[in-house]
């Protein structure tokens, strides 16, 4: 049996709707073969893993708070992916956003001004945009790989955070653990109602996602972004610069990456640890290819994934497997979207029996 | 064995796992597939080489089982972009997402466990040399498998027929399967290779270098090797040349941790990193060479036309 495919026409605008969905059904399905190999009952495994976290108030508000930076990381990155500019260190930038959004709270600590939270928030972007500008530097100047110098530079924020809690910001008064100050109450992101945990973060990214789907929708810079993706050839041509979109990219996926950054920090940990982040950076790039890199779908995205990280929580609990079964889900899900995708582009024909000559690749 | 010797040997250790998944990525890249899923085939390597070990009590068993994980793992990615032509890049780090979460859970029966090491065979005659023999000719398998791979790798791109259709189709799979190559067939068999090399630099880290399992053990080696090809603008010795440098680079910032100079220990173990970002400038100042050195079809898809 091989398989052959045939090139569409025209882009399958069914299969651009449907075929995240068949990826998530296929996940679901690879999850109850995972689940019955590990002799749990698969129905209520899945029912505890992508069901009970919906099912009572504070855990809608968790989902909130996981889905907020995964959004605001992945709605970013979709500007990055259209352009064909291959940003897979938003980790990173998440790091040091966090980080430089950490200045006032931790260094400036007793700093009372209502200006706290704006400068909080506005050294949070700029903290990851320059960070991202070190990839989009070397790109744009010397064509050097974009992939691999971003993923570097996470490991280095990485150690640049845990040396900095450890070492100079670590809290004179928290018995020698490693992690600073916590913000005093004027550092903190307020949340959104009275009743839950929800903080700004998840308007931020609610905000970003409608603003950026506006640009890529109805504004020429959106056109730009997609020209300049599908061919850096024809977009100069329409006189558009590649190298100045690769710091457009950068800089806006990098500012959202560190606005998510101090966001989780400011909002939901209230200091600075060794570790702030599950892989936010690297789960965010799964958001971003199932939402389809547009922004709303990426909202949508967004909060499933997040589900996996209280799906996994959850089932740890309830029916006692380990929570790495929410890495292997995400993992799977990326794989069975991209598979997906190709529906989208052409028709996917089996043919049975031997090759016939001629037609063997 | 003296203090040299004891160093060199250190640095080869550390180097070895770079230059299998470096030299497989290598074959890889010169078909024109872009595999950026090396990491996760080596971590899968890793955890199923350990598993294997422990199950059989057999090292070499282990070693066999790395290498058969890290193949079957890099057919994924291949039916993905081969295919199905997904796209590479992210392809790839599907890959590695997904090697990385179920190596996780594969791993988590045996975290903790002592390993097995796979023993060194010293080869007749040879390993009696004065000062080289300790240290080239009485090592373990896997870096004789490494430096066997170096040398048979670049005879095969260059001095053989196949390796030169392999090269003809990461410069041009159309004219190539216009002149009737197997564009998807060799790519299969590239990414298999690679595959192969890359869950046996795994194996190397948990049962050569540290026998023991721990999760995200290979702390992003498999972005170094690919780094390393780049660096060696896809020439095999250039790969051989690279591993070593960076193997002593490792080893130079462990040996500065344990002297304790008064530098943050962070700073010594960003220092792989820092040096593979520097490589890449380096590398990227001579744009020329770069651009010939470049497989052209590199990361594009291939659909064959009926």
């Amino acid at each position: 049996m091989r398989i052959e495919l045939k090139k569409r026409e025209n882009m399958s605008s069914l299969f651009s709707i449907l075929s995240p969905f068949i990826a998530l059904g296929l996940t679901l399905i690879a999850g109850v073969i995972l689940f019955v190999s590990l002799g749990k009952d698969p129905v209520s495994a899945l029912y505890s893993f992508f069901i009970e976290p919906l099912t009572e108030v504070w855990s809608l508000h968790e989902l909130a708070i996981k889905a907020a930076p995964l959004i605001l990381i992945a709605v970013g990155l979709s500007v990055c992916y259209r352009s064909n500019n291959w940003n897979i260190g938003a980790e990173g930038q998440f790091i040091i956003g966090a980080m430089a959004g950490s200045i006032l709270p931790v260094v400036f600590h007793g700093w009372e001004s209502p200006l706290m939270l704006p400068l909080m928030m506005i050294f949070g972007m700029i903290g990851g945009a320059l960070y991202a500008a070190i990839p989009a530097f070397l790109k744009a100047r010397l064509n050097t790989n974009e992939i691999l110098t971003s993923l570097m530079l996470v490991y280095i924020a990485q150690l640049l955070l845990d040396w900095t809690v450890r070492g100079p910001w670590r809290n004179p008064e928290g018995f020698n653990f490693p992690e600073t100050r916590n913000f005093a109450d004027n550092a903190v992101l307020p949340r959104i109602i009275e009743t839950g945990k929800t903080h700004w973060g998840f308007g931020f990214a609610l905000i970003a996602a409608i603003v950026l789907w506006f640009v890529m929708r109805r504004m020429l810079k959106g056109f730009e972004i997609s020209v300049l993706g599908q061919s850096a050839r024809a977009g100069r041509f329409a006189g558009f610069s590649d190298k100045k979109m690769v710091y457009f990219a950068f800089l806006v996926s990098g500012a959202l990456a560190g606005l998510a950054g101090i966001s989780e920090v400011s909002g939901a940990i209230g200091q600075l640890r060794p570790v702030i982040s599950p892989g936010y950076g690297f789960t965010a790039i799964i958001v971003a290819f199932l939402g389809r890199l547009n922004p709303l779908g990426i909202v949508a995205a967004g909060l499933i994934l997040a589900l996996t990280y209280l799906g996994g929580e959850a089932a740890q609990i309830s029916i006692g497997i380990t929570d790495k079964v929410t890495r292997l889900f995400q993992g799977l899900l990326l794989f069975f979207v991209l598979g997906c995708d190709t529906l989208i582009h052409y028709r996917i024909r089996l043919v049975f029996g031997a090759a016939h000559k001629g037609s063997a690749a | 064995m003296d203090m040299t010797q004891a160093i060199i040997l250190t640095i080869m250790t550390a180097a070895t796992p770079l230059l299998l998944a470096a030299i497989g990525e290598l074959v890889v890249e010169r078909s024109g597939v872009l595999n950026l899923g090396v990491e996760g085939m080596m971590v899968m390597g890793a955890v199923c080489a350990f598993a294997i070990a422990q199950l059989t009590g057999s090292a070499g068993l282990g070693a066999i089982g790395g290498m058969l994980a890290g193949l079957l793992f890099s057919l994924l990615f291949g039916f993905l972009t081969l295919t199905l032509v997904a796209n590479q890049v992210a392809t790839g780090l599907a890959l590695t997402i997904l090697g990385l979460g179920l190596s996780g859970m594969i791993g988590e029966a045996f975290i903790g466990l002592p390993g097995l090491k796979l023993v060194a065979v010293p080869l007749p005659l040879l390993s009696d040399i004065p000062f080289l023999g300790r240290i080239l000719f009485n090592q373990d398998p896997i870096f004789y498998t490494s430096i066997l791979a170096v040398i048979g790798v670049n005879w095969f791109l260059f001095k053989s027929r196949a390796g030169l259709r392999l090269r003809a189709i990461g410069d041009s799979h159309t004219s190539a399967h216009a002149l009737g190559v197997k564009v998807v067939r060799t790519r299969y068999l590239a990414v298999m290779f690679g595959g192969a090399c890359a869950g046996l630099a795994g194996a190397h880290l948990s049962i050569v270098y540290t026998p023991q399992w721990v999760e995200n053990m290979t702390a992003g080696r498999g972005w170094i090797a690919l780094a390393l090809v780049v660096f060696a603008s896809w020439r095999p010795t250039r790969v051989l040349a690279g591993a070593y440098l960076f193997g002593a680079v490792s080893i130079g910032q462990l040996h500065a941790q344990a002297l304790g100079l008064g530098i943050p220990s962070q700073l010594l173990s960003a220092l792989p990193y820092l040096a593979t970002i520097a490589v890449l400038v380096v590398i990227s100042l001579n744009r020329r060479m770069t651009l010939i050195n470049t497989p052209a079809s590199l990361g594009k898809s291939f659909v064959p036309e009926r």
